[in-house]
């Protein structure tokens, strides 16, 4: 009971910050960061629904999200002049294009579990640059497809053309995903899917099917990431190659390992880290990437729950923790200073040289 | 025929399986009435777990026939034969471990309600599936651990949890493969009572080792030799089969000091 109070006020304290972080960080550059990190963590929420809810690895995930935007951008352009009130629905449009990919592209993957269907997840992703490659009209070539937010018609003087109004729906459309995907956490079908990622075998002599499970949790985890990959298009107005690419995969599964693939909020603590990392680090030092990858190599090392799991670890056993703890943590924290300090002295003296 | 109006909940006819170019099962048949208890013994690598793996569509069978109430089941999926009423344990203890003792047991629960795929309703509205999880968690005795991870119970109570998820969807023919093994005598003598208990007024095939615990359950027993039914009769007949002496109990008695 206390539990689940407790999740009531996280979802209401997540409401209002959402609400509030445009007053707190007021500047463009800073909006504009905000309404990545709200792309993002859909992304990375609806990629989890794979990986830690699921147990299915797929390298593609961008696939659907990258669709799903190439499909808002093409339906933007169509209804241009019509009314802003039209953007309203792109995300769920969008979301219907992902799952459409993933409903196709899932029935094939789904078949096989474990590394199988993480191959051919992989294969997917090519077969799709592929696409984009002989499909110059739909994909944009190389250019990609540029669109415009504002439709027409203000609706209450609203026109999305600020990037304060887009963040205002993004945030709105994080919010409305973020509870639909815990909401299925607390579903049969959530709770079958931990079987199914647990034990498939056991799964299926209680009369699961297990592949049907995988598929159905694979098309509605596209349909997230299609609600997510819409709101990319709206937010940066182009669509390219770019979207659909296994780098863009990699990051997505970068960033919901790093925060944490057993807890359901530690994907958006990756997101956040994520894209603070690619859009403010990236603005201070060319090292980035390498962070990021120590970043990620530690936590595979020292806390496969990710941020999430070591904040909880943390707070449950702070107290606890023993002269020798904490001097282990300082002494960690004083070789990762020492080590970002050697890092960018050599990027510094490579800049000279 | 009353045989046609009342089939046997499960009959094996004739049943063979080989692998490569060795025969495992080789012609077994054998009849289970409802509600009988059955016991299937024999030495090691006769073929005991193969046959149940045969009998939960974990594998194809080679040739024979292998009839659920009268009904083919030979080339059907472990999900297909489940859900016609037919649940078994494992030797290898087979839980979720990343699951609490509750929702392990409440997987099997929703597989027996028919909430396989429902992703539009909550689990806590589920009156009945919480209420046959409750019952479950005393009639196995893991009340206690209901929150608890099932990874991180102690052998005997994942025992307990595997029996609880085998009896958890209702069906009416169980199987249990060595519910026992593992366990001290007083943790045996435990589930053998646990046994009794939830298999009442269903059909039980049992394999199992321990000699306390099959004459202390069924009423039949099976000796499976190199792939055969070699005797099924009751306990007391078998404990007199010559054959059965030889080819089993024999090793069983000259192994034990």
């Amino acid at each position: 009971m206390a539990l689940s109070s407790w999740r009531g006020k996280s979802l209401w304290l997540a409401f209002a910050l959402l609400l509030a972080a445009p007053l707190l960080f007021a500047q463009s550059a800073a909006l504009s960061i905000l309404s990545q990190c709200g792309c993002m963590m859909i992304l990375a929420l609806s990629f989890n629904m794979l990986l830690g809810q699921s147990g299915m690895l797929s390298f593609g995930h961008a696939v659907y999200s990258g669709l799903a935007a190439f499909a808002s951008a093409h339906l933007m352009n169509e209804l241009a002049g019509s009314s802003a009130a039209a953007l309203l629905l792109v995300p769920l449009a969008g979301g219907v294009a992902g799952m459409l990919a993933g409903v196709v592209f899932g029935y094939v993957a789904t078949r096989r579990s474990g590394t199988a269907l993480s191959m051919i997840s992989l294969a997917l992703v090519e077969l799709v640059a592929a696409a984009v490659l002989m499909l110059p009209a739909w994909f944009g070539g190389e250019s990609g497809v540029s669109t415009n937010r504002v439709l027409g018609m203000p609706l209450f003087g609203v026109d999305f053309s600020s990037q304060l109004q887009v963040y205002y729906l993004i945030a709105f459309w994080l919010f409305v995903s973020t509870a639909a995907m815990y909401g299925l956490t607390q579903t049969p079908l959530g709770r079958i899917a931990n079987a199914v990622r647990d034990n498939p075998q056991r799964a299926a002599f209680i009369g699961h099917d297990p592949r049907q499970v995988r598929y159905l949790m694979f098309m509605l985890s596209a349909f997230f990431a299609g609600v997510g990959g819409a709101l990319t298009a709206i937010n940066f107005e182009i669509v390219s190659a770019e979207n659909l690419s296994l780098l863009r995969s990699a990051q997505i599964l970068l960033f919901t390992f790093i925060g944490g693939i057993g807890y359901f909020f530690g994907p958006m603590i990756g997101a956040i880290t994520g894209v603070l990392f690619s859009s403010l680090l990236s603005a201070y030092t060319r090292g980035w990437q390498l962070y990021l990858g120590l970043l990620f190599v530690l936590i595979v090392l020292f806390a496969p729950g990710g941020i999430a799991g070591a904040w909880i670890k943390l707070l449950a056993g702070w107290r606890q923790m023993t002269l020798r703890g904490w001097l282990r943590l300082a002494g960690g924290l004083l070789t990762a200073f020492g080590a970002v300090f050697l890092i960018e002295m050599l990027y510094r003296r490579a800049a000279i040289l | 025929m009353s045989d046609q109006l009342h089939p046997p909940v499960l009959e094996l006819r004739n049943l063979h399986k080989q692998f490569g170019a060795v025969r495992i099962i080789n012609g077994a048949a054998l009849q289970l009435r409802q509600g009988e208890k059955l016991a299937l013994i024999g030495p090691n690598g006769a073929g005991k777990s193969t046959l149940f793996n045969l009998i939960s569509g974990a594998i194809v069978p080679g040739s024979g026939e292998l009839l659920l109430r009268g009904r083919e089941i030979g080339g059907m999926t472990p999900f297909q034969i489940s859900r016609l009423g037919l649940a078994r344990s494992f030797q290898i203890t087979s839980i979720f471990p990343r699951l609490s003792v509750v929702d392990n047991l409440r997987t099997a629960v929703l597989a027996a309600h028919g909430y396989r795929y429902t992703f539009w309703r909550r689990l806590s509205g589920l009156g009945k599936v919480n209420y046959r999880i409750e019952e479950l968690l005393q009639q196995c005795g893991l009340q206690a651990h209901g929150a608890t991870l099932a990874g991180d119970l102690s052998y005997a109570v994942q025992r307990a949890l595997e029996i609880g998820i085998t009896i958890a969807g209702d069906a009416s023919l169980i199987l249990l493969d060595e519910p026992t093994a593992g366990m001290n005598r007083d943790e045996a003598a435990a589930a053998t009572e646990l046994i009794r208990r939830v298999s009442a007024g269903k059909t039980l095939l049992l394999i199992e080792h321990d000699m306390d615990v099959v004459f202390g359950l069924v009423d039949r027993i099976a000796v499976l030799v190199d792939g055969r039914i070699i005797a099924c009769d009751t306990p007391a007949a078998i404990r007199a089969n010559r054959a059965v002496q030889e080819a089993y109990l024999g090793a069983v008695e000259a192994q034990q000091p």
